[in-house]
C-alpha cells in the first residue's frame, strides 16, 4: 500500500537536495574543506564547522543499518500498517531516516541491499512538492 | 567547582492523579509545586528561582512565576524533553553552589489524556533544522525506539524476552504502589503476548501515559539545616547531548556514557558502590541501554543482566524504580525525569512502599533520557547521598 507523502519544506539552506529529489537524483552536501559528507543537509559541516558546502550525486545504493515493522500507529499512517520506519546507510556514509517500500514488511532486515526511490509528494496545499527519499530491495 | 554537598533536596511530591479532566495545566503546577514546598516546611515566599520546560504554558516560567505569585531572581525553561527536570536540578545546584540562590522550585506538569496545552515544547520543534528529513516517515515514539532495539539485539543477541524481565520487574514493584496506573504483576509471556506495537516494542514494552505531574524544591545547606525534614544531599551531576552523530548514528547507546561518568566522578563514587538506581523507562529498552551506559554491567550484557533478577527490589543486585516507574506508576506529561528523582529521594529517606523499601539505602541514582534515542536526546544522571 502506498505510504502517506507529505512534501518536506525546503529552504535556501537545503535546496539543492529537494530540487535534486525533484529530478530524480540523489544529491548530497559535501564539506569543501574537510570532504565530509554531512546529513542532514545543511550549509554547516558539523564535524569542522566550514560553511563551505558543495553538492555531488551520491548513487543511491545502501544497506539497512535499522529497521522496524510499524503495526500500530494513530493518524495516517495508521491505515498502512504494517509499514517498515528504517535507517538506511548509504554507501557514501550517511545513515538516512527513510521507508523501505515495494517490499514484504515481513521479510525486511537489517543488513538488506537498498536502492533508492523518489516518490511523489503533495504540499499542504495539494500542490506537488518534492518528492521524498526512499528505499527499495536491491532489484538484482 | 564541585557541586557536590552544596545542595540538597528539601522537597519532594508526585501528583497522585493520573487521570485529570478537570484542573488545569497550571492548577496541576500549582498542586505540584506546593506539595514539594509543604513537603520541605517552606511556602512559597521562600523561593527564590523557579525551573520548568516547555510545559509550562503560555510565555513559559514567566508566566508560571506569575501565576504562582512568586517573587524570583533565577529562572530556566531548559527544555531536553523527559530529561529536563534532572537538568533543572544540577542547574538549581550549580546556582546554590555559587551562592545565587537558596530555594529552588522545579515542577512537572502535563494532560496528554484529556487535552489543555500538550507538554512537549511542540512549537520549537516546528522549524527545526532536522524536520524536513526526519518527519515525513510516520516515525511514531515507539517507532523510534524500536530502531534501537532491533540494532541491539542485531549486534548482540538481546531478545524480546530478555526485555520483558524489565516490565515485569517494574510490575512486582507496581504491586505495592496503590497510587500505581498499573498495579498488576505481569509475566514475560504477557509481554510477549500483548499487541505488537513496532516490532520488536509490544504494547507492554511501553511506558504508560498518564495526565499529572511532580515537583521538587532544592535548597542551599543553610536552609537544608534550617528544615524539621532530613535533606537529601546532591553528591554528583552529569549532564550530555548524543547528537545524531553527524548523520553516522549508532543507535546501541546513549549519552548516558558521559552523563554517568560525569556524575560518579563528581560523586567520586563508582557504579558498584550504587544501592537504588532510578532509570528512565520510557520503554523496556531505554532501561536495557542505560544500564549498560552507565556501568552497571558490559556493553551488550544488559539483556542477560536484566533476566538474573537483579532489578528486582529489595534484594536485587540492582533495585530499580520501586515505584513502577514509567512503565506501571506514571509517567506524567509523557515525561519520566521527575518521577525518577522522586522515588531516589523516597528511598534515601526510607519512605518507599514498605515491601520494596531497599535496607540501609546509602546510595542512589536517578537517570533521565530526553529526546528520542532514535536521532538525538539528552542524557542527565544524579547521584544522591541519604547524608553527605
Amino acid at each position: 500500500m502506498r505510504l502517506p507523502a507529505r512534501a518536506a519544506q525546503s529552504n535556501s539552506e537545503n535546496a539543492p537536495f529537494f530540487e535534486g529529489a525533484t529530478a530524480g537524483r540523489l544529491i548530497l552536501p559535501k564539506c569543501s574543506i574537510c570532504d565530509f559528507v554531512i546529513w542532514f543537509p545543511r550549509e554547516i559541516c558539523p564535524e569542522c564547522s566550514s560553511q563551505e558546502v558543495g553538492w555531488f550525486e551520491a548513487s543511491g545504493r545502501g544497506t539497512i543499518y535499522s529497521c522496524t515493522t510499524t503495526r500500530r500507529i494513530p493518524g495516517s499512517w495508521g491505515k498502512v500498517t504494517p509499514f517498515v520506519l528504517a535507517y538506511v546507510e548509504l554507501e557514501e556514509g550517511p545513515r538516512v531516516m527513510t521507508n523501505i517500500v515495494e517490499c514484504d514488511p515481513e521479510s525486511v532486515s537489517i543488513g538488506d541491499s537498498v536502492e533508492a526511490v523518489f516518490e511523489e509528494a503533495l504540499n499542504r496545499d495539494g500542490e506537488p512538492g518534492p518528492p521524498l527519499l526512499r528505499f527499495r530491495p536491491t532489484q538484482s | 567547582m564541585s557541586i557536590k554537598g552544596k545542595a540538597f533536596i528539601a522537597g519532594i511530591y508526585e501528583h497522585p492523579g493520573r487521570h485529570l479532566p478537570d484542573r488545569t495545566l497550571p492548577q496541576i503546577h500549582a498542586d505540584v509545586g506546593l506539595g514539594a514546598l509543604a513537603d520541605a516546611g517552606l511556602s512559597t515566599s521562600d523561593v527564590d528561582a523557579y525551573y520548568s520546560a516547555g510545559d509550562a504554558p503560555g510565555f513559559g516560567v514567566l508566566s508560571m512565576i506569575d501565576y504562582l505569585g512568586l517573587e524570583c531572581r533565577y529562572l530556566n525553561d531548559t527544555e531536553t524533553g523527559g530529561s529536563s527536570y534532572l537538568l533543572h536540578a544540577q542547574h538549581a545546584a550549580t546556582a546554590i553552589a555559587a551562592g545565587h540562590i537558596d530555594v529552588a522550585l522545579i515542577t512537572l506538569a502535563g494532560k496528554p489524556l484529556t487535552g489543555g496545552a500538550g507538554p512537549g515544547g511542540s512549537g520549537r520543534v516546528g522549524g527545526a533544522p532536522e524536520a524536513p528529513f526526519e518527519s515525513q516517515w510516520g516515525m511514531s515514539v515507539p517507532g523510534g525506539y524500536a530502531l534501537a532495539a532491533q540494532r541491539h539485539m542485531h549486534e548482540f543477541g538481546t531478545t524480546s524476552e530478555q526485555l520483558a524481565e524489565i516490565k515485569v520487574a517494574a510490575s512486582t514493584h507496581a504491586q505495592h504502589n496503590p497510587q500505581a496506573l498499573l498495579q498488576d504483576l505481569v509475566t514475560v509471556e504477557e509481554v510477549i503476548e500483548s499487541p505488537m506495537i513496532s516490532d520488536p516494542l509490544h504494547r507492554l514494552d511501553c511506558c504508560v501515559i498518564t495526565d499529572g505531574g511532580g515537583a521538587m524544591v532544592i535548597v542551599s545547606e543553610a536552609v537544608a539545616n534550617s528544615l524539621e525534614r532530613h535533606s537529601i544531599p546532591i553528591l554528583g551531576t552529569g549532564t550530555y547531548v548524543k547528537s545524531s552523530q553527524s548523520g553516522r548514528i549508532d543507535l546501541t547507546h546513549t549519552g548516558a556514557v558521559k552523563s554517568g561518568p560525569l556524575a560518579f566522578t563528581e560523586a567520586g563514587i563508582t557504579p558498584s558502590d550504587i544501592d537504588y538506581v532510578s532509570i528512565y523507562d520510557s520503554f523496556t529498552i531505554t532501561v536495557l541501554i542505560t544500564l549498560e551506559d552507565l556501568g552497571f554491567c558490559e556493553r551488550g550484557d544488559g539483556g542477560r543482566f536484566v533476566s538474573d533478577g537483579n532489578l528486582q527490589a529489595p534484594h536485587g543486585a540492582l533495585p530499580f524504580n520501586t515505584d513502577g516507574g514509567g512503565l506501571c506508576n506514571n509517567h506524567p506529561a509523557n515525561r519520566g525525569g521527575m518521577t525518577k528523582v522522586i522515588e531516589a529521594v523516597r528511598q534515601l529517606r526510607g519512605e518507599a512502599n514498605t515491601p520494596v523499601q531497599v535496607g540501609d539505602c546509602e546510595l542512589a541514582l536517578a537517570h533521565g533520557t530526553g529526546g528520542s534515542l532514535a536521532t538525538r536526546s539528552a542524557s542527565s544522571t544524579m547521584i544522591l547521598g541519604r547524608s553527605l
